[in-house]
């Protein structure tokens, strides 16, 4: 791939391949091929938990089954660093950035959209259970047929002129958001053949401290995908796992309206000191 | 402060994957400051990946004081007015790897702290968000100082300090791996 060649444009799916490392046949390797990698990987990694190793809370960044992660991740240890001045503080957002009806994601065209409409709630938390208050929280997602509305997904699944499949809301004072959206499908990419992403809703978080910024993905309880996907499987430890993972909550479910779910998101420690005003419940 | 002992687990990151479209990126948003602002610079440079090739759908944000070291409290950076100081710039890079934000040189937030921007790297085949600091190559006595840079050898400090070019501009590359990687740094309770 060359510097100036859009790697997408010109394909009928998505592409997910770094063809230089990988062999130009990596496209093609199978299920079963991957699996066994990530199988491989995990069972290494139980191995070493038992002997006593640490027991692993985030995605390993170097996860050759997903096969985009070989020529992008960081080959030398993190830097530890202790944070300081602007790493302590986040950004301020307020209603003049994000306007109230931005977390309902059905509303935005002229008409409904197609598919399973949800209500997803949950809580921003840190480290030490203190609410994320005011803070900007961002969703992306495909729609109700597995399609993004982005130029270079080219997935031949219908595009719902209804949908759009962005949201954006502020965390209440309690840490809570609440989005109002389509259950998204699973859709295949180019990782490897037959390749299927369980469904996922894209979320984008910030906390106290910039250092507590995050991107993750949110899924769907049982998703038959799950032990298919090197992007899901890239976190070893299953309770890990499970923590990407949202509950069906019926109390969420509304009347003739939408199905429910509730997933609280952890952000990592505040290394600030807290002022009294910040830390009042 | 009435910090309690409950610790609780973060949240597994995941990667931005590559549709963050029309989510992510927003009028605006790389511009910290307007073009004719006075004092307003470029900061620039690629992003490449470990074999030296620009990645073409990366997203950055920075982080940072404005030019007299305060950190900024003001809302406002999802809708810019053009005139309020956030502190706060988000950029998607273009097909050839290469990002853009126009902002200020930061100042230092205490005298003699060598001053710096907070950047964080998300990236399709990134599993999961990195932090970096971009300094100014400017202040060598503040940098030699720095409790960072300190810890660092020569070869790696150099990928945290920026190169100020003729017009002003700072330039900055990313390089995930390979020669020259990046120092990517992890904090406490992270």
């Amino acid at each position: 791939m060359t510097a100036n060649t859009d790697e997408t444009f010109d394909e009928s799916h998505v592409i997910e391949n770094d063809s230089a490392v990988i062999d130009s046949d990596a496209a093609a390797d199978s299920q079963d091929f991957i699996t066994k990698q990530i199988n491989q990987i995990h069972d290494e990694y139980q191995q070493g938990k038992a002997e006593g190793k640490p027991e692993e809370t985030q995605p390993r960044i170097d996860f050759a089954p997903y096969r985009s992660s070989v020529l992008r991740h960081p080959t030398k240890d993190l830097h530890h660093a202790d944070p300081e001045t602007i790493e302590l503080w986040s950004p301020a957002f307020g209603h003049r950035d994000v306007h109230a009806l931005e977390a309902d994601l059905t509303i935005q065209h002229n008409g409904e959209p197609l598919g399973e409409r949800i209500v997803v709630r949950g809580k921003v938390l840190d480290g030490a259970g203190r609410p994320v208050r005011n803070q900007l929280v961002e969703i992306w997602q495909a729609n109700a047929a597995g399609r993004y509305i982005h130029k270079r997904d080219q997935h031949p699944a219908p595009i719902d002129p209804n949908f759009t499949g962005v949201g954006r809301c502020l965390t209440g004072d309690d840490g809570s958001y609440e989005f109002t959206t389509i259950k998204p499908a699973p859709y295949p990419w180019k990782n490897h053949h037959n390749a299927w992403r369980p469904a996922h809703i894209h979320f984008s978080l910030f906390g106290t401290d910039f250092t507590q910024r995050m991107i993750t993905q949110m899924y769907f309880p049982g998703d038959p995908l799950f032990s298919l996907d090197p992007i899901y499987q890239s976190i070893t430890d299953q309770k890990a796992r499970d923590r990407l993972v949202a509950t069906y909550d019926h109390n969420v479910t509304s009347h003739e309206w939408a199905t429910g779910y509730t997933w609280d998101i952890v952000l990592s420690g505040s290394n600030r000191t807290w002022m009294e005003d910040e830390d009042a419940e | 402060m009435t910090q309690n002992s409950t610790q609780l687990v973060a949240t597994p990151g995941q990667t931005i994957g590559p549709f963050y479209g029309y989510a992510l990126p927003y009028e605006k948003d790389s511009q910290l400051v307007h073009r004719a602002h006075a004092g307003s610079i470029r900061l620039h440079g690629v992003v490449y990946d470990g074999q030296g090739t620009p990645i073409p759908d990366a997203l950055l944000e920075i982080w940072q004081a404005d030019e007299s070291g305060v950190i900024s409290r003001e809302t406002g950076s999802l809708v810019r007015d053009n005139h309020t100081f956030t502190g706060f710039g988000r950029v998607a890079v273009d097909n050839e790897g290469h990002y853009t934000f126009t902002t200020v040189n930061p100042g230092a937030t205490q005298e003699g702290k060598a001053p710096f921007i907070s950047l964080v790297v998300f990236a399709r085949g990134l599993l999961n968000k990195l932090h970096t600091r971009i300094y100014l190559p400017e202040d060598t006595e503040a940098l030699a100082n720095d409790p960072l840079l300190s810890s660092l050898t020569q070869e790696r400090r150099k990928t945290l300090v920026a190169t100020r070019e003729a017009n002003g501009d700072l330039y900055f590359d990313i390089r995930l791996q390979g020669e020259n990687e990046t120092v990517f740094l992890s904090y406490p309770g992270a």
